[in-house]
């Protein structure tokens, strides 16, 4: 991956200026550390900032056609650039490098927009077509790669980080409206971001300024047929389906000119890509992970089996408590966006033992989950829509017990609680939003703690009607179990995992991630699979199983499905407090800084230091507010000071 | 303090995040008004077994003896008989 930034000039806009792009291509250096590079016209200036990963020698961007027309900046990887080279050469296309780079370009040059349905990757990409003075951007179909915007009346700023643009730009306010969003879902609705005026270009979206106009559309979307069929005759044959299809999506990841690592977690998925890698690939097995000081979330012995099983050259870091403090302040830099919990920091340790060991790419298993359903989420929902048929049913509701037994304080406890707990909405399963009710209820409890000026801004929000009315009409028809795989990909996924815990963690230290899960193709695949073939029962990812099963060791295979979690209040409020959380905190802060209830957070925090905290809902406020006077801490009050000029 | 006020004291402090008595009745139900949930429920039942030296037993654990400040001052006075 790499970065990339720029700026076109509007109607009555200012030529673009040779220093305020090298000032947003400085914001962007941990994207790209091994180069940089510039195009600028009377129209329009592209920065790129470089982490060279194919084609190490003539990589090097911006990238132009033959009669230097178009130009190209792209940060990301387009695994089939070897058949779509071969596919443009046979075309008639002439290239000067090696690059996916240029295969894109030349994509763009011989299908126009519909360029972007040929391409299997990761990306972000803008083009330039200098002589009609039409820009083209894109963005990948699920939303690894960021690209975000901010358009005034003389200028287009663009870049895959805020700070790029806000380093340009100097308008710097948190987004309330935003804020609400995430105190709800976990991430703003896309194409919001946490800024005012900046918006991001949503996953799977194409943008085209040209003649002063812009338009901006979808080209690509999750997609879900009701009536697929439910055969369990065909069981096998889908089994070896999705593997064949995996095992290329993993294979096509690894093309890379510098050596692939990947990221071994203990669960499922990472295992099943690891062991691709391993049983079907010629690249040596190098695998990392991350421990926990904190025995309930440590993760290593499961990791160790795997390690021993496939012969993995292995190195894991371990993860205290106070690591988590200490490396809070910059990972928040990086999300750009508050945290609901800690789990992105861990991510960012390492990413950067990676980095150490001299590794730039990492496999992954994100994206398994919401496509083969994985979720305890789907669980729930399948148990709330079946007990939603009966109401008044005493033992439907008894299948809750199921759900969360990983949680050392589970909803699970007591019935009575449980049942009130997710009996939330049951009167209502036909909501567009009723699989993700409860979860959505439980994270706004957050915004008690408002304050009165918060509450006054947003007296006219309500995040729950943003979200309905962002969900198109079709997937309003779609059965229970889709509708909660869309609504969990197109927001916690798109908006959190792959950005704040996934692109950001990864690239703060110049280390790019790879999702064979998220090959377009294995969504297809999976989005045509009826729910039973996903979540057979309760048994969450069945088909996977099935399929990719024998290649692990049992014990992974039947092990129940844990989530990757790491401490919270644990981290922050302990003997060894850093100075900075009671610091941002404190009643001035708070008060300074104007989002939350000086009172409220006071007894927060009485109840935290007196050990009482001991919720998802106590841990979940707490990271949400420190988090937040954090973001306005960084962006706000001390920008200045963090920017690379 | 009478327990009351103690509970009053404990569930406006700690899920209330507030001192100002106006925001909780005594027989507001807890489930019913969002103040706790599953979780939180299980922080009630740890603070009366520290601070009133009882056991909650899983059959007490039900709405009429723990989801309001009423209803848990009857089954304090009722354990401590």
């Amino acid at each position: 991956m790499c970065g990339v930034a720029g700026y076109l000039k509007l109607k009555d806009g200012p030529e673009p200026d040779p220093v305020i792009l090298n000032l947003m291509a400085s914001q962007l250096v941990h994207r790209g550390p091994d180069g940089q590079g510039f195009y600028v016209d009377d129209t329009i200036g592209l920065a790129h900032t470089r982490l060279s990963i194919i084609d190490l020698e003539g990589g090097a961007q911006p990238i132009h056609d033959k009669d230097e027309r178009y130009w190209i900046v792209f940060n990301g990887e387009i695994f089939n650039y070897i058949e779509l080279r071969q596919e443009l050469i046979n075309a008639g296309a002439e290239f000067y490098t090696h690059s996916d780079t240029e295969v894109i370009l030349q994509a763009f040059i011989k299908y126009d927009l519909d360029f972007v349905n040929k391409l299997n990757g990761q990306f972000s990409i803008a083009i330039w077509d200098k002589l009609d003075k039409r820009l083209i951007m894109v963005r990948d179909r699920v939303g690894i790669v960021p690209l975000f915007y901010q358009l005034n009346k003389e200028c287009l700023f663009f870049a895959s980080e805020i700070k790029s643009i806000l380093a340009a730009t100097g308008n710097r306010k948190l987004n309330i409206k935003a804020l609400d969003q995430l105190f709800t879902f976990w991430a703003p609705v896309s194409p919001e971001t946490m800024f005012d005026g900046v918006l991001e270009l949503s996953p799977g979206h194409l943008f085209e300024y040209k003649n002063g106009q812009i338009d901006i559309k979808r080209y690509w979307e999750w997609s879900y047929d009701n009536k697929t069929e439910d055969d369990f005759s065909k069981v096998d044959e889908k089994a070896e389906e999705l593997q064949s299809l995996l095992t290329d999506a993993t294979q096509i990841r690894l093309r890379s000119d510098v050596p692939v690592g990947a990221y071994l977690s203990g669960g499922l998925d990472s295992s099943i890509i690891t062991s691709i890698i391993k049983n079907n690939t010629n690249t040596p097995l190098r695998s990392f992970s991350i421990q926990f000081e904190d025995k309930g979330l440590d993760e290593s012995q499961h990791q160790q089996l795997l390690i021993d099983s496939l012969k993995a050259d292995h190195s894991s870091i371990k993860c205290s408590y106070n690591d988590i403090a200490k490396n809070f302040l910059d990972t928040i830099w990086h999300t750009e966006a508050p945290i609901l919990r800690s789990a992105p920091v861990p991510m960012g340790m390492l990413s950067g033992l990676v980095n150490r060991m001299g590794y730039k790419v990492v496999l992954t298993g994100e994206g398994a989950d919401e496509v083969f359903g994985g979720y305890d989420i789907f669980k729930e929902s399948k148990i709330r829509s079946f007990w939603a048929k009966n109401k008044e049913s005493v033992i439907r509701p008894l299948l809750l017990k199921k759900l969360y037994p990983y949680l050392d304080v589970s909803p699970g406890k007591a019935q009575v609680y449980l049942q009130k707990f997710f009996g939330v909405g049951i009167d209502t399963p036909d909501l567009s939003y009723f699989s993700h009710l409860p979860r959505w209820i439980t994270t706004s409890k957050i915004k008690e703690f408002y304050s009165e000026s918060t509450k006054e801004s947003l007296k006219s929000v309500n995040s729950f009607d943003s979200l309905e009315s962002y969900l198109p009409d079709y997937v309003k028809k779609y059965n229970t179990f889709h509708r909660a795989q869309y609504i969990e990909s197109k927001t916690l996924m798109s908006g959190y995992l792959l950005a704040s815990q996934g692109d950001r963690m990864l690239m703060k230290n110049s280390v790019e991630g790879r999702f064979p899960f998220l090959d377009h193709r294995v969504i297809e695949f999976g989005s045509g699979l009826h729910p039973k073939f996903k979540m057979f029962g309760l048994q969450e990812k069945f088909l996977l199983k099935k399929s990719m099963g024998a290649l692990l060791p049992n014990k992974i295979v039947k092990r129940y499905k844990q989530p990757y979690r790491s401490p919270d209040i644990a981290s922050f409020i302990n003997d060894d407090e850093l100075g900075y959380v009671s610091d941002l905190l404190s009643e001035k802060r708070v008060k300074e800084y104007g989002y939350f209830d000086v009172n409220r957070v006071k007894f927060l925090l009485k109840k935290i230091r007196a050990g009482r905290a001991i919720g998802y809902k106590d841990n979940m406020a707490f990271m949400g507010i420190l988090s937040t006077q954090a973001l306005h801490y960084l962006f706000i009050e001390r920008f200045n000071d963090r920017i690379t000029v | 303090m009478s327990a009351e006020m103690e509970l009053r004291s404990y569930v406006l402090e700690n899920y209330l995040f507030t001192d100002d008595q106006s925001q909780l009745n005594n027989e507001d139900s807890f489930m019913d008004k969002g103040i706790v949930d599953s979780t939180g429920i299980l922080e009630i039942i740890t603070f009366i077994e520290d601070e009133y030296d009882i056991s909650v037993e899983d059959s007490e654990m039900i709405p009429e003896n723990l989801d309001s400040i009423n209803n848990l001052v009857k089954y304090l006075e009722k354990k401590k008989a």
